[in-house]
Formats: C-alpha cells, structure tokens, sequence
C-alpha cells in the first residue's frame, strides 16, 4: 500500500489494486468472496472499529473498503474508505441500481479521480421486481466506463464482471471538475489528492502540506446536478415500489407498531443469548471445558515450572492467573455471548431493521443528549460492557462518546452479570423485580439527563439513510459476526489479562484487603447488608458477575437481595472495560467514571435501603 | 416554513440547509438546496423521514428545525 495508508498490505511484484467500492448494504462483500475465494486476509486500521479484507485474483490483489456513501472524512468508515480508494489502480464499484440517485454520487466522485473504473449493477432482480426499466448502455455511455447488470446473491453476471476487470476505462470526468483539477497538476503524484484537495479533505491537505481550495460545495452540488441529469435520462420507466417492503417498513417506524414489533425483537434476542447462551452454552463452554478440562490441565503445566507457593505460580495459574482466569473468561465466557450478540446485530443491519430502530428511538434518547445511533452500544452493553464501549466510537461527537461511555459504565448490567441477577430475582417474585426494574431505569435516565444539561458543547444530530428492508444473505451476516468477534478478541484478550495482572498484584501487596475494610461499615450501615457482602463487591471490580455471584452465598431478605443487586449493577464497570475506558477516553475523565460509579452505586443502594429494608 | 412543521404525505422543495455539516452530508445522499422531495413519515416527537424516489432518508427533529422548505403539493 503507499505510505499514509494506516494499514500494511502487501503487493506482490507485478499485482494491481483492484478495489471494491460502493455504498452501504449494495452486496460489495459477495463480489469480493466471489473474486478472491477462500484466501482472505483481514486487516484492522488501527484506532477504528473498521476492518478491511484483502484477497487476490488472478494478478490483482483485491481490497474490500467500507460502505461509504463518498470519499471524505466524516466518520472512520470513510476515512479508511478514502485512504484505500485514493490509491488503488482500478476501482469495482458497485452499485445499487434501486438507489441509482444515491450511487452515482460515489461513482462520479471515483471517475473525477481518474482511476480505471468498472461498475456492477447491482439488485437488478428489485429493480425488475419494482418494474423499474434502466438504459444500461445508456448509462454506461454517460459514465463512460462499462456497466455490467447483476444479482450478486443468486451469482447472475459474477462471471461478466471478472471477464471485465481488464476493460475497465478511466471514466467521464466532470468538464468543470476537470478544469479545477488543472490547478493542482503539478503539485501531487495521484489525480485522486487532487480531487480531495479540491474537496477541501483536510486530512489530505495535511498530509501533502498543501493548501484545499475550498470549493467542496460548489464541486458536490456540479455532481449532484450531474447525478440527477444521468438518472433522469437513464430510467426509461419509473415503478411503483414494492408495497409489501414500504408497509413493513413504515410499520416499524411507526411508534404505535414500532415500540411493540421492537420489544417482540429485543425479547427474543435476549430470550436467545440471555438464556440459552448464557446459560446452556456458557455452561459448557466455561464450566466443562474451560474450568472442568483446561484449567487443572494448564495449572499441571506450571506446577512442572513454579512451584505452588510461589509468586509466578500465583500469577500465572491462581485463582486470578493469566494463563487461567483470563482464557477461561475470554474463551469460555466472552466469546459465545459476543458471536451471539454481533450475530444479532449483523441480523438487523443487514436486514435494514437497525436504522430504523435508530430512528424509532432517536427521540428518546434527545433527552440523554445521544441521538438515534446510540441505541447500537446501548444494546451492546447488554452483551458485554468491554465490547460496546469500544463501539461508541460511531458515535459523532467527543460529548456523545463521554455520555454513552457513562451511562454503560454505570446503568448497563452486562449479559454475564444479567444471568447471575436473573436467577437471584427471579424466586422473588415480579414486585421485586419492578423495584431493581424501576430503579436502574430511573438512575439511567437521570443520569442521561443530567449529563446532557451539564456536559458543554452540542451533541449530533441524527441523519440516515433508511436502506429497503430485505431479507438477509445469512452467509454475510455470519462473516460480519466472525470478523467482529475476532477483531473484539483481539483487542480485548491482552485487557483481560492486564486486568487479571492488576488484580494478583493488589492481593500480593494485601492492598485488596484494605479496600475491603474501606467497605465494611459502608455494606453494613449504609446499605444495611452483611459484612460479607463486601467481599462480593471487590469481586465485582474483577468480574462484574464473580460480584454478582458472590452475593449468592449470602443469606438475604428479598429486601436486602434488591438493594444488592441494585448496587452491584450501578458499581464500577469490570477491570476489563475500565481499561478500555481509560484507552478510550482521558486518563481524568477515566478516573471520573471509575471512581462516580463507586458514589453512586452506594449512594442509590443507600437510598433504596432506607426506602425498603 | 422548517422541515419539522411538514405534514406526511406533502410534497416538498427544500429552500436552504442552516447546518454547514450536514449540508455537505446530505447533498450525496439527494437532500440539497433545490432538492424536490417527499415527507413519507413522521415518527411524532421524532425523525421526519424523507423519501426520493425508493430512497429514504431519517432526519432528527432539531435538525429538521434547520432546514428551510416550501410546501409544493399538499398530501392526499
């Protein structure tokens, strides 16, 4: 790759770029599975949650880039975007060709670069479904690159586009664009920087330390004009829209059929991943194999090394041993719930169901300062706190990232912790329920709403594109669950085990047992439970369900039962997500977070034990 | 008139964009100054939803405050 890329991928001797390019949701990763087969490399562009697959065909090595709407810096997903395009040789851009007016924005932008480019048509099948008539040689006149129909899920014209990779032609470049680009001729290496710096990218600017020409709006709006000449002139019949599709989608939008179709969805994901992933599975997974097979099996391993009593032992192999507690946790524990999770969310993205949950919601989440696209780490963060945090990155604004990342942190029970709490409330009936219920909802809310009054600064707003709703290709929904599972683990795995270090360390030097005594007279008076509780919430710090679970083996009043659970939902967030945190945000701002969530886990226990117990 | 004062089902021109980020945004997904479009839905309290031949779009209720319309055909 050239050198500003982010990411390294390696061009054999003789090998062209053949990127892929198109906008969101067109069925860009099946043109790339078709073309690259089973070899594919995925490569994650460091400080994003964007991964970018590459592959070879034939002696081209095959670069997969983010759905993007244009090539610009507004959000990761286009940055990584960009960088890739910019650079490639020959461009495959796919298209939607129900969304032909959307499109063809990203495709006049990557002709005016200059690069070779060939489209595929994509969804021809909707089109004629719709009974929608486009002039293909019409539009491949106009573009001036060839123009290859096809339904790339039933495999219609895969063949036609890799018999055409070799023809695609340097397109029609915009009269007035072209003339603008004459300006910077001799100042850059690629036709493609030209283009950003006449787009006033920035980021590009900085880069090449040249100056951009500020002129994006004036070159947007000469393509837009362009894009609607081409489509008014392309469409030879204009259809009538798939009734069926437009019903449901406007009844999920709808508040009245919206609210009830999404908690029907929300209750069976979680009836799904709360118990039977969480259960059945993790019962397997972390109990047999991990604790029942591999942990006495690695402790023999040690044991052959240190000897029982000593420091490494304990780190490596005691009750919070690296090669112990962070596998089984990481392995038995984490990744069947986050596969479960990401399975889920890749289900509703690309079934066109998660932006119109987004927009659904958008209004209720207003008040927390947060728009519609929060929802996605709110969900999340019932799955794992460590993973939704990391996502909160999609998020427009430093502010929304500050608040999303608190309310997480403090309100979210995590799926582990959630099936721990499940089974302690459940016995006591649905009064008790409503009481943790009510109050996690109403510190939520409150917190959401304080933090928007507070926090200076304005949040984003909500701007989407509602793509059709269609029925998921189930072979891309588990790609998409595969990739973020591993890029999750990846970056997880060593905050675990650093999580694990840290705690060792604080029982070697007996600091544990200090914070411990802190605890007692504050489980005891101010939260009216036993002593021991206190043991349970240390445990908390850890693992927020080793908390949780620690509460069992106490003899509790259901009274005493809910303000423990209360508390040990509101306590800190577990060491691995608080380490993310500190990654995520400032050190001070971290440290805030951390220390909050100690105050108000007490102080609401505290509350509720003077209201109930 | 502003976006958020629109009616389901009216047909609109959008006559300025107050919002210099969002400007740019949207002029790539069809919504410019100059731009024809319907209001499909309204989610209350919420989004207005903007649709463009099969294309639709979600737009927040504050920023629909920003954004300038006529009213070209009223709804049926």
């Amino acid at each position: 790759m050239d050198c500003c890329s982010g990411i390294k991928i390696d061009i054999p001797k003789g090998f062209k770029k053949l990127v892929l390019a198109g906008n969101p949701n067109v069925g860009k990763s099946v043109f790339f599975n078709a073309l690259t087969g089973m070899y594919v490399d995925v490569s994650n562009f460091p400080g994003t949650t964007v991964d970018v697959s590459h592959g070879k065909f034939e002696n081209y090595v095959v670069i997969d880039t983010p759905g993007v709407y244009g090539v610009s810096s507004f959000n990761d997903e286009e940055r990584v975007a960009r960088d890739v395009i910019l650079y490639g040789d020959v461009i495959l851009n796919v298209v939607d060709a129900l969304h032909l007016e959307r499109d063809l924005f990203l495709t006049l932008q990557i002709i005016d670069m200059g690069k070779p480019v060939i489209v595929a048509l994509n969804m021809m099948d909707d089109v004629e479904r719709n009974g929608i008539k486009i002039d293909i040689d019409k539009l491949s006149e106009l573009l001036g690159v060839p123009v290859i129909p096809t339904v790339a899920v039933k495999g219609r014209g895969l063949e036609e586009v890799k018999n055409n990779i070799k023809n695609a032609k340097v397109g029609n470049i915009d009269n007035k664009i072209k003339e603008y680009l004459e300006e910077y001729k001799n100042k850059v290496e690629h036709q493609s920087e030209a283009l950003m710096l006449l787009e006033d990218d920035d980021a590009i600017s900085e880069r090449l330390n040249i100056k951009t020409s500020g002129k994006r709006e004036e070159i947007y709006r000469l393509r837009r004009e362009r894009v609607d000449k081409i489509v008014e002139s392309v469409i030879i019949k204009e259809g009538k829209g798939n009734r069926l599709r437009q019903k449901i989608s406007s009844m999920t939008l709808n508040p009245i059929t919206g609210i009830p179709i999404l908690v029907v969805v929300l209750y069976l994901v979680f009836k799904v991943i709360g118990v039977w992933v969480a259960g059945d599975v993790v019962g397997v997974t972390e109990e047999t194999i991990m604790v029942g097979y591999y942990e006495p099996f690695i402790r023999n391993i040690i044991l052959k090394i240190f000897n029982q009593n000593t420091f490494m032992y304990r780190l490596l192999a005691g009750e919070f041993g690296i090669l112990t507690l962070t596998p089984t946790y990481v392995i038995g524990l984490l990744t069947p719930l986050v596969i479960a999770f990401y399975f889920f969310m890749s289900l509703m993205e690309d079934s066109g169901y998660l932006p119109r949950i987004a927009a659904l919601v958008d209004r209720v989440l207003s008040f927390f300062g947060l728009n519609g696209r929060a929802i996605i780490p709110i969900i999340l963060g019932f799955g794992c706190i460590t993973m939704a945090t990391i996502t909160t990155r999609l998020l427009g604004t430093k502010r929304e990232k500050i608040i999303a990342t608190i309310l997480l942190g403090f309100t979210i029970p995590c799926s582990a912790q959630l099936g721990v709490i499940a089974g302690m409330i459940a016995p006591l009936g649905t009064k008790y329920i409503l009481i943790y219920a009510f109050t996690i909802l109403i510190v939520f809310a409150l917190t959401g709403t304080i933090l928007n009054k507070t926090l200076p600064g304005e949040s984003s707003e909500l701007f989407i594109d509602l793509p059709p709703m269609r029925l998921p290709k189930i072979s891309n929904v588990l790609k998409k669950t595969w990739t973020k599972t591993i890029m999750f683990l990846k970056e997880a795995t060593p905050l675990f085990a650093l999580g694990a270090l840290i705690i060792t360390l604080l029982e070697e030097t007996k600091i544990i047992y200090k914070i411990q005594d802190v605890f007692k007279p504050i489980t005891e008076s101010l939260l009216r439970l036993p002593k021991e509780a206190a043991n349970a919430f240390i445990m908390g710090i850890i693992r927020r369900d080793f908390g949780a679970a620690g509460l069992t083996e106490l003899s509790l009043t259901p009274e005493q039962t809910v303000v423990a659970l209360v508390t040990i939902t509101l306590f800190v967030p577990c060491i691995a997500s608080i380490i993310v945190i500190f990654k995520e945000r400032s050190k001070k701002e971290a440290a805030l977070i951390w220390l909050g969530s100690f105050v108000l886990a007490f102080l609401v226990g505290g509350v509720l034990a003077f209201l109930i117990v | 008139m502003t976006l958020d004062m629109a009616k389901r089902g009216q047909k609109i021109y959008i006559k300025k964009i107050n919002d210099e980020k969002i400007k740019v945004q949207a002029i790539r997904l069809g919504i410019y100054e100059g731009a024809k479009v319907d209001c499909s839905l309204k989610i209350p309290f919420g989004p207005v939803i903007l649709s463009n031949r099969m294309q639709e779009i979600a737009v927040g209720r504050t920023l629909a405050k920003k954004i300038e319309i006529d009213v070209i055909k009223e709804g049926a």
